[in-house]
């Protein structure tokens, strides 16, 4: 635990960073580059649903991460709140937004194999209905995130949002098995073995650890980002505040 | 309990004493429900299969009109200083705030939707399951407008972002609000729909304070 906090500190956090995002971002190039080969080259197509069953490959891999950054975003919030680490804040604000592109392709590249398969673009069932409102939570959180003049209100009321939406997780997770959805159950985590094929399971696997190296290399550099703005907005803050020196400096307060 | 219920006096005093708040919301409901005869034409089939899900979303966009008001008044007067520091537990200051907002505008809400429904021709036995689903519905609106109108204290362009906050979560409401008529005019029974939504409503009535309360603290802070 000890450990986890000195993590905090957001230099001790960014050298940690540098050290791993070189191996996160290659991870992510070559992960994804072998999985998009053995997926959209190599494995078979499906009995009933042909050739469509590839953007699989990018749908089921998205959907994860919907939801894991949902959760990174929510456990970020509830550090935060507790522990009143800014760094926490930061990391749940920059998770946001790659968690709500994700979403974005998860409901993009499920309307593209719902209008063959299905033959809609969109039907309203519990699934896709409620991946729907994880994208309209996420986008109220970065809303509400950015509608304050003060850092501190943004953090401390956007991180109750997230943990108030976090409910909606389980609602995702399970719709599939609470409600008789059009959309399938649930194929690769259920109890017992999976209900895949192997030569399908290997390049959606391939394709999610990818997924999610190319999510941790967005939010290293996001991360970045965040603590410099942060520094840059004390910095003129201070400025601003700071007693002009020979009347010539007044003028600047950029703040 | 004498104070909580001190809270709520001075909660429903303020409402009455500006009626406007609650009449606006009313007035808001009413509208926006006869505008759809206009909009997807005077066909009485039409119009009756449609009715409690159009019911349901205008009582739902007229309850948010009123939510901001009870917490922002006090945010901007100094107020929630010195509720915070009154004996009585923030999460029931704000339950009182809650509370006194079904009354004085999800009640006359409840009240105008038979009349609406009537104009919309909803079918025969609906009209029951309408006013108890209604009933039993929006105390999970007030209850969650809550807690958005206490993260939205202070926030630029709060009233809008407060619709945009609440309204995803508020869909099960929606949902369950709107299949109880439909059940009820198919003549299916209703009960389970009813009993979902006062579920939620429970549920919401005991996280919801303490969450709008953690939001007013830090707010204040």
């Amino acid at each position: 635990m000890s450990r986890l906090h000195g993590l905090a500190s957001p230099a001790r956090f960014l050298r940690l960073a540098d050290r791993v995002q070189p191996w996160t971002g290659w991870g992510a190039a070559l992960l994804i580059g072998a999985g998009l080969v053995v997926g959209l080259g190599f494995s078979p197509a499906d009995y009933q649903q042909g050739e469509t069953v590839r953007i699989m490959y990018i749908h089921v891999p998205a959907a994860w991460m919907a939801l894991f950054c949902y959760a990174t975003m929510a456990l970020g919030a509830a550090a935060g709140l507790i522990w009143r680490h800014p760094l926490a804040h930061v990391i749940a604000h920059s998770a946001a937004p790659i968690g709500a592109c994700f979403t974005i392709v998860c409901l993009a590249t499920g309307m593209l194999w719902g209008k063959p398969i299905w033959g809609r673009w969109w039907v309203w069932d519990a699934r896709l209905t409620s991946v729907l409102i994880l994208l309209f939570l996420y986008l109220g959180y970065i809303a509400l995130a950015n509608a304050f003049d003060n850092t501190a209100r943004g953090d401390r009321s956007s991180a109750i949002l997230a943990l108030v939406g976090a409910v909606n997780l389980p609602v995702i997770k399970f719709s599939v098995d609470w409600w008789n959805t059009l959309h399938q159950p649930a194929s690769v985590t259920r109890i017992g073995a999976p209900a895949i094929h192997d030569s399908m399971l290997a390049p959606l696997l391939l394709m999610a650890a990818g997924f999610l190296c190319l999510f941790l290399t967005l939010l290293f550099v996001r991360v970045r980002a965040g603590l410099l703005a942060r520094r840059l907005r004390a910095l003129r803050h201070a400025r601003a505040h700071a007693p002009a020196v020979g009347g010539m400096d007044t003028g600047t307060g950029l703040s | 309990m004498n104070a909580f219920a001190a809270a709520l006096g001075r909660e429903l005093r303020l409402a009455i004493r500006e009626p406007g708040e609650a009449a606006t919301a009313v007035m808001f409901f009413v509208l926006a429900a006869i505008l759809f005869p206009f909009g997807v034409g005077p066909e009485a089939n039409l119009l009756a299969r449609i009715a409690a899900g159009v019911l349901w979303v205008a009582a739902l966009l007229a309850a948010m009109l009123s939510l901001e008001r009870p917490f922002l008044g006090d945010y901007e007067d100094g107020n929630f200083e010195v509720l915070a520091l009154s004996p009585l537990a923030l999460s029931l200051v704000v339950a009182a705030k809650m509370l006194a907002h079904w009354l004085t505008t999800c009640i006359p809400l409840v009240a105008a939707s038979p009349l609406l429904a009537l104009l919309l021709d909803l079918g025969g036995g609906g009209y029951l399951a309408l006013v108890a689903a209604m009933a039993l519905g929006t105390p999970t609106v007030s209850l969650i407008g809550g807690v958005g109108a206490a993260l939205t204290l202070g926030a630029r362009r709060g009233g809008v972002l407060l619709s945009i906050l609440v309204l995803p979560l508020l869909v099960p409401v929606l949902i369950f609000g709107a299949a109880a008529v439909d059940a009820a005019i198919a003549g299916l029974p209703v009960r389970q729909h009813l009993m979902v939504l006062a579920a939620m409503a429970l549920a919401a009535s005991a996280l919801c304070p303490w969450a709008s309360a953690a939001a007013v603290r830090q707010a204040l802070e």
